[in-house]
């Protein structure tokens, strides 16, 4: 991707930062240990928090912090240590047509790839950059409990049925 | 910045998922795939918002995280009463319901 005029800064920070997340997520889908993967995602979520800050979402950036990274990540690390006695390398993580998974992605990037660049080629992301101010959170809460009031309810029905459900699930009986 | 560097970085990061949720048996990793895949979607429903100058986009990725921590506990609870009832959590051998 050539870089869009003056924002050679973010271009740069953009460049770094998905290089270190698409290394981090094929560390995730290749390395033979999963407390190592569990780690691996970390830096993949955290870039993905870097990306949002880039594209000025700084309440969403948070929140990905906040969830992903913080209790999510307790909750993978917690459920490894659970399942298995033992932490270390495992060589049986994979299934044994594990090689048919590869030319699957690889067609799958290739058509979403050609799409991409079909439908939205060299499309300035905004016209003028100094127009991109951080959203303000106000905004968002009115967005949330004006328009998508009822995704919401529902939001916090499912968030109910999870915790509940979970609980059954898990509980020793 | 393009449109295009934000939706391909999305495209990579959920073949990336795919491939991991294809190859993985052990359902730990799986759910951890699903965790890539989701998130691709969250970085282009960004890059849409900021495209369309809309915050609906913002909101939805909100909406997305939330599914997806309520997704991971419902899965790792039943990761770990599978794991209860039968010491493994390899995928391969819950084959009952297979034609």
């Amino acid at each position: 991707m050539v870089a869009a005029d003056l924002l050679v800064a973010q271009n740069v920070g953009f460049g770094i930062i998905s290089l270190l997340m698409v290394v981090s997520a094929l560390r995730v889908v290749t390395v033979n240990n999963v407390v190592h993967a569990a780690l691996w995602l970390v830096v993949v979520l955290s870039g993905a928090a870097a990306q949002y800050l880039l594209l000025s979402a700084e309440f969403v950036a948070i929140t990905q912090v906040l969830v992903y990274v913080g209790a999510v990540m307790v909750l993978f690390l917690f459920g490894t240590m659970l399942t298995r006695a033992r932490i270390g390398a495992e060589s049986d993580l994979n299934n044994k047509n594990w090689a048919l998974g590869i030319p699957v992605a690889l067609l799958m990037l290739g058509v979403m790839t050609y799409v991409i660049i079909d439908g939205f080629g060299s499309e300035r992301l905004i016209e003028n950059p100094g127009d991109m101010e951080p959203i303000p959170v106000q905004v968002i809460s009115d967005d949330i409990f004006g328009p998508y009031l009822l995704p919401f309810w529902a939001l916090s029905f499912v968030l109910l049925v999870a915790v509940i459900g979970a609980i059954v699930l898990a509980r020793k009986d | 910045m393009l449109t295009a560097q934000f939706l391909l970085l999305g495209a990579v990061l959920f073949c990336i998922g795919v491939y991991g949720v294809l190859a993985r048996k052990n359902a730990v990793m799986v759910l951890m795939s699903i965790e890539l895949i989701l998130n691709s979607v969250n970085i282009n429903l960004l890059a849409f918002s900021v495209r369309h100058g809309s915050v609906d986009g913002n909101t939805f990725a909100l909406y997305v995280i939330a599914i997806a921590a309520a997704e991971v506990g419902v899965g790792l609870a039943m990761v770990l009463l599978i794991y209860r009832n039968r010491r493994t959590i390899a995928l391969d051998d819950l084959s009952e319901m297979k034609g």
